[in-house]
């Protein structure tokens, strides 16, 4: 990237909307014969050129298995490969790029500290915490660990406004808590949870913290040093990168003392049929071939996150989920799901005459493209005694005219659906 | 290309009416056969009863919370298997599981249940199919729940991922 930035305006203006729509190919259609409006971000991001064009050059220039060859594209393909987790250690502040995991997405990081560092350190009646508003893949790997050991899940309850309050993640900290494991801001609630707080609650107690920042790395400067947690885990898809990479942050001496999970190529030292030593981390938690271009797909994201500021994509987005919010939450029959004080990326609603599928079909027709359904979050759904919302979710390339059109779809939908 | 379309063409007026006023919304009691059924894609969920005698649909019902062409086609089938025999019944399943996979299926629904055509439209939207058969899916659940007559027994169909 360049010293001076495209993609913004003259200081102090902001961030060049246009410009940045104009580097996503897929934004430039139409569906349904309306331009696309695209609001289903939370679920995955669409990708700029230039990480579109970094999987593509990998794959037409230098493409080869990493870690193995002499020759020179393989270098090359380990070079570039290598030089992510840089570049994600530069993302989240991290001390190491040592300490840059990469896995599948945010799912597969979660399940690496179930199985790899909290499984080990669980006896039957300990205790895993986690909030009423995880998403299923911070709620399943634990149900499946209890199952398995005899431990607890317990369970932070939230208030009608989608938040928790650190009393009651205080109170139910106790000496059987081994883990605290919780998402940084909610995909179906929009809720931005004080992990900080948490991690100085836990950490009293020696106890280490998890956050699932599936959908915090989006949409705001993210440091883990700051947060003080012990893990952290992301997914590139969400982040403007490719589908089928993700990274899990640990502390070093944590991921030091954890055993492999998977075994396989890449991830050892020596093997013999007697013994085999495993390789350091993070080479020890990544078995096998990865995602070689997907990897390299990220760095690119990553590089063009940096390159717009994070904190300006922040400032562009809470402008837009505010509007948004005024806007929908101001329509007749409307009614917004999940009102925290502090929010990012997604505004969840539903209607009085319409069910969110119905709201998700009609949208679509006009070329407005929205979430419907439980948001892979059912227990938040049940609390609000709801089957599904309809979530419309924020990226930097979206605008307030684009928020209009929504709001225009919606009355579509009252139009249709109404008296 | 993208053709341009009328979004409102899957929720015709029919659809909309019994989404409005859903027919036979009411748990039949006593009942010969019911089942649940459940879509967790969505969250759809129906629940049918039936009274049968002789072989013939004396009632239909159901109850449930789900989308309005879930609840439309629930509406519909409730109106339209009444006073069917029950071979009558399975062949109406029958042509409404070949319209779910094939909208040119709908030639072969009797005039008699005609109404039911306008479900062809969610062909136009393959994610909605599902809740279109859902209640059809629930009521051969529940005719295959060989008769009976115990209404606390539910038998329970999902369908989706």
């Amino acid at each position: 990237m360049s010293s001076v930035n495209p993609l913004q305006h003259e200081a102090g203006r902001g961030l060049d909307i246009q410009a940045i729509r104009r580097q996503f190919p897929v934004l430039a259609q139409t569906v349904n014969g309306n331009p696309l409006v695209y609001l289903d971000n939370g679920a995955s991001a669409q990708k700029p050129e230039a990480v579109i064009d970094a999987e593509l050059r990998c794959y037409r220039e230098y493409y080869a298995n990493i870690h193995r060859g002499v020759h020179s594209l393989s270098q090359r393909a380990t070079t570039e490969f290598e030089a992510v987790r840089g570049k994600v250690r530069t993302l989240l502040n991290a001390p190491s790029e040592k300490e840059i995991v990469f896995t599948r997405g945010t799912t597969e990081s979660i399940n690496l500290v179930a199985y790899s560092f909290v499984e080990p350190r669980l006896q039957a009646g300990d205790e895993i915490l986690i909030t009423a508003m995880e998403h299923h893949s911070n709620i399943v790997p634990w149900q499946i660990l209890c199952e398995r050991t005899g431990a607890k899940l317990v369970v932070v309850p939230i208030s009608d406004a989608g938040e928790f309050s650190l009393d009651d993640v205080e109170s139910r900290l106790t000496p059987r808590t081994r883990i605290v494991s919780l998402l940084q801001v909610s995909n179906a609630l929009g809720t931005v949870n004080p992990v900080r707080e948490v991690a100085r609650l836990a950490h009293a107690r020696d106890i280490p913290v998890l956050v699932d920042g599936a959908q915090s790395a989006p949409h705001m400067p993210v440091d883990v040093q700051e947060l003080d947690c012990d893990f952290f885990a992301f997914s590139a898809h969400k982040l403007y990168g490719p589908s089928g990479v993700g990274v899990l942050w640990g502390r070093q001496e944590l991921l030091q003392a954890m055993p492999p999970w998977q075994g396989g190529g890449d991830m050892i030292r020596t093997v013999s049929f007697e013994k085999t030593e495993f390789a350091e981390p993070p080479a020890r938690f990544e078995a096998g071939t990865p995602n070689i271009a997907g990897v390299i797909g990220l760095g690119a994201a990553v590089d063009w996150f940096l390159a717009l500021d994070p904190a300006a994509v922040a400032a562009h987005e809470a402008d837009l989920l505010a509007y948004a919010s005024e806007q929908v939450g101001g329509i007749p029959g409307v009614q917004l799901i999940g009102n925290a004080e502090k929010r990012a990326g997604a505004l969840s609603f539903i209607m009085t005459d319409a069910h969110p599928h119905d709201i998700g079909t009609i949208l679509d027709g006009y070329g407005v493209a929205v979430r419907a359904g439980h948001h892979c979050a059912e227990p938040v759904m049940r609390r609000y005694g709801i089957p599904a919302t309809a979530r419309a979710s924020f990226a930097v390339y979206n605008t307030r005219q684009e928020v209009d059109r929504l709001v225009a779809a919606i009355h579509k939908v009252r139009e249709l659906f109404g008296g | 290309m993208d053709q341009p379309q009328d979004p409102a063409r899957l929720y015709q007026d029919a659809v909309i009416a019994h989404n409005r006023a859903p027919r036979n919304f009411r748990k039949i009691q006593p009942c010969t056969h019911r089942a649940d059924g459940h879509n967790p894609f969505c969250g759809d969920e129906v629940q049918l009863y039936l009274r049968i005698t002789d072989e013939r649909v004396e009632e239909a019902g159901f109850q449930g919370e789900s989308c309005a062409i879930a609840t439309a086609s629930a509406s519909m089938l409730t109106t339209v298997v009444q006073g069917r025999t029950l071979s009558e019944t399975r062949e109406l399943i029958a042509a409404m599981k070949a319209l779910m996979a094939d909208a040119a299926a709908a030639e072969r629904l009797p005039e008699t249940a005609a109404e039911l055509r306008v479900l062809a439209a969610v062909h136009r939207y393959p994610g909605r199919i599902q809740c279109a058969g859902l209640p059809w899916d629930t009521l051969d659940q529940a005719l295959s729940a060989s008769g009976s007559t115990n209404t606390d027994a539910e038998p329970s169909v999902r369908v989706g991922r």
